[in-house]
Parts: structure tokens; C-alpha cells; sequence
């Protein structure tokens, strides 16, 4: 916090309606902690999804299954990141390996990441494309052969009894890697949850409803990205693969949002004490991010369309473009269902009887501009990824061309 | 689904309770003091002869004699050299005003840190009373609990201190404070707070807000002192602390505090 | 036997062997325990914290050597005030009385911090409207800090009791003086909080004036016999700005 920083904090000060305790003014998690489960959400969704063709054998969607993988490993890559940029002291971020406190869910972070990362994705995908990997390494040029020879980690075994083992051990790691990706994201929101200081945070259903967005936001991805991937690669979109993925999207959508609607419910229900101020804070903060973005763009329009698309019998094209318009209102309404949760519960004073505001900085460590690095990076790096692993083979493609 | 990784979460947060090195965990349901070093591992005291097992302190607020002058807002901001702008604060005194419609004003007047104060009229008053705020220095301390380093710990004479070497700034310990007594230290960007002036406590003198108060509503003592302010404070006057419901067991006891107190 | 392993997991076997085997020589042999016990954090902690300077030296240091000031304020008003209340920080004079002295408030603006009117400051507590309290004179003129004595005793209620006298002013009860209804001892202006004033404890003393048939002309007159039961008169009207809901 630099003193021209103070500036920003003074203009606040006529801000701020009723009475905040002196300490709140300022917010302390900023828009990168946004950034942060959002992130982290798409990984598990993903992961989840996955772990639908592999554990639920739900073969329609077996085409996205390795796009899955990479996308979960690009934004898994990316997701310390938004967290080591918020600390006040970002040089001390390897403390929490050293002296962890047992008691805090936010010190499981960096062992919970380095699990997930070494011990679920990256050995799935180790396994799933390790014949390839040793194909590869011979039919490619140098350098990229000798990569690929030495991320098969020397391997050359392609027989048969080889593969069908490395497909056994997908699976079972894909078994031990849904918890895995339910305790990547699901301690986000225990971390939330389990804040009694803050009512707007303290809840049970905290931990399942970021899981619930996170499957949401990961399949609604999945499907963005693969319909964008495909043409660029030249292959034709399978409409069965597309279609079930929806299903799935939507079958998620209405479990996520009755999980929302049964605590918005309970809270006006039980009308505790806070009620009054999460209801201002509601209706003078977050009127257009959480009625108009997370409610109504993201969650009640796409389930509409979505209804509308499975009962009625519509052509390709436009089965494919309201796919498309249906995942990229969710994306926006989960990332806004991250704003509203972090942003939101830091907007309102402890005391109950007043508001602050959250001016964002453009630039800074934690300003808007850093965020959208880091929504953008594991764009860049999936790209990498998909060229270093193409996730289709050419017959898969040609495949889809000729159906 | 979520059952198993809760399963596992359990299972390792209880062997890692079981297994752990040097007893600095807290069980999530325990409300026992986390009783670390003052003394070094050889037994001897860090502080010469001051033994930290015989105290244990806590302060008592007199609400009815506070004036609401901001003496104690001043010493400490000299005393500990807080950050004097008015985002950051160890202590601070707000006004309650209940109207005779029963609508409730509540006003910072340490540091006008919230916006323009309404002109009170005062025929509309119908009980009005300062309540000074510090860290309430809990015995079952959330901010203790949810650091992911350990940097934030209670002291054996029950004193919440804050380690500013190994703190990362993450921010927890201030969200997870029900009383808004934490602060990010602009130039440290560590966590900070009162510390009940611990550097002076522990040489026999009181807390600079203590010291300077003019009309005593501050009282400050030790719980483990048969004898003293404090112990008559609370032996005279009917108890409260903020917000019992969260079971954080603080260790500032308010006389006379009004219901309408947040 | 070393062959019946699939071969990929021999391969990660020798990965995850240098990985963990690696983690655990960083751990137990290469990084320095200092790292890991937080006893240790925690007893440097306490260090660095009982290390820092103390600024507010204490009451007590100061009487050792001014004791005639001492002595004057031990029986003041003031008794139970910090010298540093407002002298401000005095551990640097103590260490170096001849160069180093406290700030020594002077001006008219300090003393109105604690006892300038504010209606929510306690009731007796004296408070006074600096705008037309003796303007521009500086306190201290008419006040001793040490032993503030008002110089003339005050005979009015409102030097202490600032805020009821206040709203009497404007109230149906503004002519009526406060030893009216309340009997002061002389004490009660040294002791404020150990000797009370009286208050009226029979229905019949606001019925002197309230009562039917009394010779009060503009009194509000009642049935004393019916009206309120058996209680008190000031247990629902509040004496000090009666009539008013």
C-alpha cells in the first residue's frame, strides 16, 4: 500500500453510508481473489468432466476427454499466480509449506495444489498419452522427438498389454482425482464457509455451491472451447458429443441454481439479524452482478435456452449457436457469482449498519489489468498445450468430416 | 461425492493433530489456550524475571464514565507508532445516539472514517453513550485460528500478538476478525493490531490507552490477580462482552454496554 | 520380479523416488530448522515486541520529582488524571529531564477536548459551552490544572449537569429551580458519584403543584388518588421535560 494509494482510500471515505468499523474502508481481497476460484472452478469442472468418460463411461463425450485434461492443466498452471500477487509479502509464500497451521483451510492450499497437480493431472495425462508420446518421438522432427522421448519419460513399450494397462490406471486415478478436484475447489469455499465473522460468507452449503459453479462454469468451457478448436483444427463438430455435453450443463445449472435459491430461501426465511444489511447490501451494491449478471444472464436465460433447444427439434447451426451463446452467458455469470461472493461479503461493515465500496485500480498488482492477465494466460498456454498435445488425431477429425 | 473428500480432510487434519512436532495445532472445536513459547525450550523465561504462567490479562470498559475525548486513540497512535491515517487503527471510540423513534446512529469519532456526521438534534435523543473498541484479545481467537502460516498466536499471559516476520500479508486473520480490529500495516503490508501494549505489561505498567484515560472507563488487570481493578470491576458491575453468540470468549469486558452495541 | 512391473511404472517409480526423495533431504538435511519451528518464531516474537520503546513514562515516575505538583493535584479534581493525559509522552524526559520536556497545553482549545458540551457525554460530568464560557481567555487563567477549582463554586447545577439543564431549559419546568425538587449536600460537589442528591420519593410532592385543587395556576392538574396507580410520578413523566411522549 503506497501512500498514493491513500489517495484512492480518502475519496472513499465519502463513500461509505452508515457506520463501518474504522479497519473496513479498505477491501482487502481484491478483484484476484475473484480471479482465484474462478480459476481454480474451472480446473475442477473440467476435471469433472473428464472423469465422466472415464469413471461414468459416458462415451458420447469422449472427444473432449483429453481437451478436458489440457484445459483443467492450463488453468491449473495459472491459478497460484492471482494468489502469490494479492499477499502483502509474496517473498514468504513458501511459509506455508514450512509452518503450516493445521487449523487453517487456507494452509492445505500449496499441498493440496502440488497433489493435484503431480499426483492426479499431470499422471493422467502421463497415462493417457503415453503411446503417443512414444509414436510421437519417433515420427516427429527434432527437437521435438527428443520432448516427446523424454516427457514418455524414455518409454518405449506400445504394446498392447502396455496400453490397456495405461488406460486401467486412468481410470483409477481418475477415481482418486474426483475427490481430488472436489478438495482443490471445495476448500475455496470452506475457507469462505466457515468465516462466522461474516454472514454473508458463513454458510454450510458454501463448499457445494462453489462446487456446483465450478462444474457448471468447467463443462460451459469445455464446450466453448471445443467448438472453437475444432473448426480452427478442421474437423467437424460431432453434434452427439455437443448435445450430451449440454445435458450434462444443464443438469448442473438446475442443481447449482436450486442450491442457490434453497440459501437465498433460508436466509429470508429465518430473517437473522443480518439480514437487513445483506439486504441493502443487495439492493445498493449488487443489484446488476447478482440479479441481472448471476441470476438472470447467468443462470435463468441459459436454462431457458437450453430447455427451448431439448424439446424443440432444431438444426445443427442453431443448436450450435445457442450452445455457444448459453456457455458464454454462464462464464460470465459464474465469474460474477465469484465477484458477488468475495467482493460482496467485504462490502458490508461487520456492525451491520453500513456499506463501503470497492474501487478497483486499473493498474497495480491487483488492479483490473493484472486480472485479465491472468483470465487471458491460461489461454495462451492451453494453446501450447494443444500444439504440443493435440488433443484429436487427424482420423478423429476426418472421422467427424465424413458423419 | 463431497462426503469423501471430507472424509479425507478429516482424517488428515486429525493425524496431523496426532503427529504434529512442537503442539502448536489447535483442534477445530478446542477452546484451549494455544499455550506457545515464553519460555525458551530450556525452561528459562524469555523475559527476565517475568513469568507468563502467573498472569493472564484482560481489560475491563466502563461505559458509562468514557467522555469520548480520544486521549487513548492518541497514546496508542504515539505509543505504537499506528499508521495516523484514518483507514488504520488499534483503538478507536464510536457514538451511539438512540433516537426517540428508536432509530440508531452510530458515529466513528477517532478518526472520521465514515463520511459526514449527522447534526444531531438533541431534543430527539433519547440515550447517547461513547463505546471505546479495541482488539478484545479472545481466549478462542478466530484470527489464531485461520492463519495458514502460524504468524498470529496467544501468548501463555493470554495476550493475541502477531509475528511480522512471518506474516504474508494474506489477509485471513482480517476477515475472519468478527470486531474489525485488524488492519494491514501500509508499510509492513503485514497484519496488525492492538497488542494490548504488550511491551508494557509485561514491566508492570499499563497500556498507554489505560494510562491516559482521564475518567477511568479504561481498566486493565490481570485475571490470575486476586487483587486488582479489574477484579473489582467485575466483581461490581453486570458483564458483557461483543458478540457472545460467536463463542469467542474475548477478554474485554464491558460494563453498562447497550444492546444496540455492535 | 523386477521385470512382471509394467514398464511405466518402473519409470515413474524412479520420478517420484527423486521427487519425494528429494523433498525429504531439502527438509530434514539442507534447509536449516530455524525454518520449520515455530517456537522459535514465536519466542522472537515476544522479543522484538517487549523491545520496543516505551513512550508514556507513567503516573508515578513523575511525583518522584515533581512532588509539590504531585501533592496539589492529589487532591484536586484532577486526582485520578495521567500527568500524560495532557503532557503527552514523557519516557524520553525522564531519561533526559534538562533537554527533553513535554508538551505543556496552554491554549484555549486543549481543556474543551474532554470539556467542551457534548450530549453524549455522561450526565455530571462538567462540560461547559466554549463559545460563551469566558471567550478567548485561555483556561488555565481562571483554572489550576493541577487542582481545578471553578474560582466561584459553582451554585448551578449546570457546570456538571450540562445536558439536563439543557433540555429543563426548554422545557414546561425551565423556572423551576433543580434544589426544588433535589436536596445537595455540600458533599455531593466534592464526591459527585459517593454522595447523591435526593430525589422525590412520594407521589404527593409533584401533586403540591399537580394535584387538583392546587393553587398552581399553570400546572397540569390530575386525580392523584387514580392517575398512575401506585407508582411514582417521574417512573413514566420525565421530570426534566415533562408532558413530552
Amino acid at each position: 500500500m503506497s501512500p498514493e494509494s491513500f489517495h484512492t482510500l480518502y475519496k472513499l471515505l465519502g463513500s461509505v453510508s452508515g457506520f463501518i468499523y474504522p479497519n473496513e474502508l479498505e477491501i482487502r481481497w481484491s478483484i484476484l481473489i475473484v480471479v482465484y476460484p474462478y480459476v481454480t472452478g474451472l480446473v475442477a469442472g473440467a476435471f469433472i468432466l473428464a472423469s465422466l468418460v472415464k469413471v461414468f463411461n459416458v462415451k458420447d463425450v469422449q472427444p473432449v476427454y483429453r481437451l478436458s485434461l489440457l484445459t483443467a492443466l492450463a488453468f491449473l498452471l495459472v491459478a497460484p499466480l492471482p494468489l502469490q500477487a494479492h499477499l502483502g509479502r509474496p517473498e514468504r509464500a513458501y511459509e506455508i509449506f514450512l509452518t503450516p497451521n493445521l487449523s487453517s483451510a487456507m494452509a492445505m492450499f500449496g499441498f493440496v495444489y502440488a497433489w493435484y497437480l503431480m499426483g492426479v493431472l499431470l499422471l493422467e495425462m502421463w497415462f493417457e498419452y503415453r503411446r503417443d508420446l512414444v509414436v510421437w518421438s519417433r515420427e516427429e522432427k527434432f527437437p521435438m522427438s527428443w520432448i516427446y522421448w523424454i516427457l514418455s519419460l524414455f518409454s518405449r513399450d506400445v504394446s498392447e498389454r502396455a496400453v490397456k494397462f495405461d488406460m486401467k490406471a486412468v481410470r483409477t486415478i481418475t477415481i482418486i482425482g474426483i475427490p481430488s478436484a472436489f478438495l482443490l475447489h471445495g476448500y475455496v469455499g470452506f475457507i469462505f464457509g466457515s468465516v462466522k465473522a461474516n454472514p454473508w460468507w458463513s454458510s454450510v452449503l458454501m463448499p457445494i455451491v462453489f462446487l456446483m459453479s465450478a462444474i457448471v462454469s468447467g463443462i460451459a468451457l469445455v464446450i466453448v472451447l471445443y467448438m472453437v478448436l475444432i473448426p480452427l483444427k478442421g474437423g467437424k463438430i460431432d453434434m452427439k458429443c455437443l448435445d450430451t455435453l449440454t445435458s450434462y450443463l444443464f443438469y448442473a445449472v438446475i442443481v447449482d441454481f436450486s442450491l442457490e435459491a434453497l440459501d437465498f430461501i433460508h436466509r429470508l426465511y429465518e430473517s437473522e439479524e443480518s439480514i437487513q444489511i445483506l439486504g441493502a447490501l443487495i439492493a445498493d451494491k449488487l443489484l446488476i452482478s447478482l440479479v441481472v449478471i448471476q441470476i438472470l444472464l447467468g443462470m435463468l436465460i441459459p436454462a431457458a435456452i437450453l430447455v427451448a433447444v431439448k424439446s424443440m427439434k432444431l438444426d445443427p447451426e442453431l443448436r450450435k449457436l445457442l450452445y455457444f451463446v448459453s456457455a458464454i452467458l454462464i462464464q460470465i455469470g459464474i465469474f460474477s457469482t465469484r465477484w458477488n461472493v468475495v467482493i460482496g461479503g467485504q462490502l458490508f461493515s461487520k456492525s451491520f449498519r453500513g456499506l463501503t465500496t470497492y474501487k478497483m485500480e486499473m493498474m497495480g498488482v491487483e488492479g483490473l489489468l493484472v486480472a485479465l492477465v491472468f483470465l487471458i494466460l491460461p489461454f495462451i498456454i492451453l494453446g501450447v498445450l494443444v500444439k504440443i498435445f493435440p488433443p484429436w488425431k487427424a482420423s478423429e477429425l476426418g472421422e467427424a468430416k465424413t458423419s | 461425492m463431497y462426503r469423501r473428500s471430507f472424509l479425507k480432510g478429516l482424517l488428515w487434519f486429525i493425524s496431523a493433530r496426532i503427529f504434529s512436532r512442537n503442539g502448536v495445532t489447535r483442534a477445530i472445536a478446542s477452546t484451549n489456550p494455544d499455550t506457545t513459547a515464553t519460555t525458551h525450550a530450556n525452561g528459562k523465561s524469555i523475559i527476565k524475571g517475568y513469568d507468563p504462567t502467573r498472569h493472564r490479562y484482560a481489560m475491563g470498559i466502563d461505559v458509562d464514565k468514557c467522555i469520548g475525548c480520544n486521549r487513548c486513540v492518541e497514546a496508542c497512535t504515539v505509543e505504537n507508532d499506528v499508521p495516523p491515517e484514518p483507514f488504520f487503527t488499534r483503538t478507536w471510540v464510536e457514538r451511539y445516539v438512540i433516537k426517540k423513534d428508536k432509530s440508531v446512529h452510530v458515529e466513528n469519532i477517532s478518526n472520521g472514517s465514515d463520511g459526514p456526521k449527522e447534526r444531531l438534534e438533541e431534543a430527539d435523543i433519547l440515550r447517547s453513550f461513547f463505546v471505546p473498541k479495541l482488539c478484545n484479545q479472545c481466549e478462542n481467537p478466530p484470527c489464531v485460528q485461520v492463519c495458514p502460516v502460524g504468524a498470529t498466536f496467544s501468548t501463555e499471559d493470554g495476550v493475541v500478538l502477531i509475528d511480522s516476520e512471518r506474516c504474508i500479508g494474506c489477509g485471513y486473520c482480517i476477515q475472519a476478525c468478527p470486531y474489525g480490529a485488524r488492519y494491514l500495516h501500509p508499510k509492513t503490508r503485514t497484519a496488525d493490531k492492538c497488542t494490548f501494549c504488550y511491551h508494557r505489561i509485561v514491566k508492570g505498567m499499563l497500556p498507554a490507552c489505560v494510562e491516559v484515560c482521564p475518567t477511568g472507563a479504561r481498566v486493565f488487570g490481570d485475571l490470575k490477580n486476586r487483587a486488582s481493578r479489574l477484579v473489582r470491576f467485575e466483581r461490581m458491575n453486570k458483564i458483557h462482552v461483543l458478540k457472545p453468540h460467536l463463542n469467542t470468549h474475548p477478554k474485554v469486558y464491558y460494563a453498562d454496554l447497550d444492546g444496540e452495541v455492535r | 520380479m523386477f521385470e512382471r512391473i509394467p514398464e511405466q511404472i518402473r519409470r515413474l517409480a524412479i520420478v517420484f523416488v527423486i521427487v519425494i526423495g528429494g523433498t525429504v533431504v531439502l527438509r530434514y538435511f539442507v534447509l536449516p530448522p530455524s525454518l520449520f519451528e515455530t517456537r522459535l518464531h514465536r519466542e522472537s516474537t515476544i522479543q522484538r515486541e517487549v523491545a520496543k520503546q516505551v513512550k508514556f513514562a507513567g503516573t508515578t515516575v513523575c511525583g518522584g520529582c515533581h512532588e509539590d505538583t504531585a501533592t496539589v493535584k492529589r487532591k484536586g479534581f484532577h486526582k485520578n488524571l495521567s500527568c500524560e493525559s495532557c503532557h503527552g509522552p514523557a519516557a524520553m524526559h525522564t531519561e533526559d529531564p534538562m533537554t527533553v520536556k513535554p508538551f505543556a497545553p496552554r491554549k484555549r482549545k486543549f481543556c474543551p477536548l474532554c470539556h467542551e458540551y457534548d450530549p453524549s457525554r455522561p450526565t455530571g460530568f462538567p462540560q461547559i459551552n466554549v463559545t460563551i464560557h469566558n471567550p478567548l481567555k485561555p483556561c488555565i487563567t481562571c483554572h489550576n490544572p493541577h487542582h481545578p477549582e471553578p474560582p466561584t463554586v459553582p451554585r448551578e447545577c449546570s457546570a456538571c449537569h450540562a445536558g439536563i439543564a439543557r433540555t429543563k431549559a426548554v422545557s414546561h419546568h425551565a423556572l423551576i429551580a433543580c434544589t426544588t425538587c433535589h436536596r445537595a449536600s455540600r458533599k455531593h460537589k466534592v464526591s459527585p458519584r459517593r454522595v447523591k442528591p435526593t430525589k422525590p420519593d412520594t407521589r404527593e410532592f409533584c401533586g403540591k403543584c399537580h394535584r387538583e385543587g392546587s393553587k398552581r395556576k399553570d400546572a397540569p392538574k390530575i386525580d392523584l388518588s387514580t392517575h398512575g396507580g401506585r407508582y411514582l410520578c417521574w417512573e413514566c413523566h420525565y421530570p426534566h421535560m415533562p408532558g413530552v411522549a
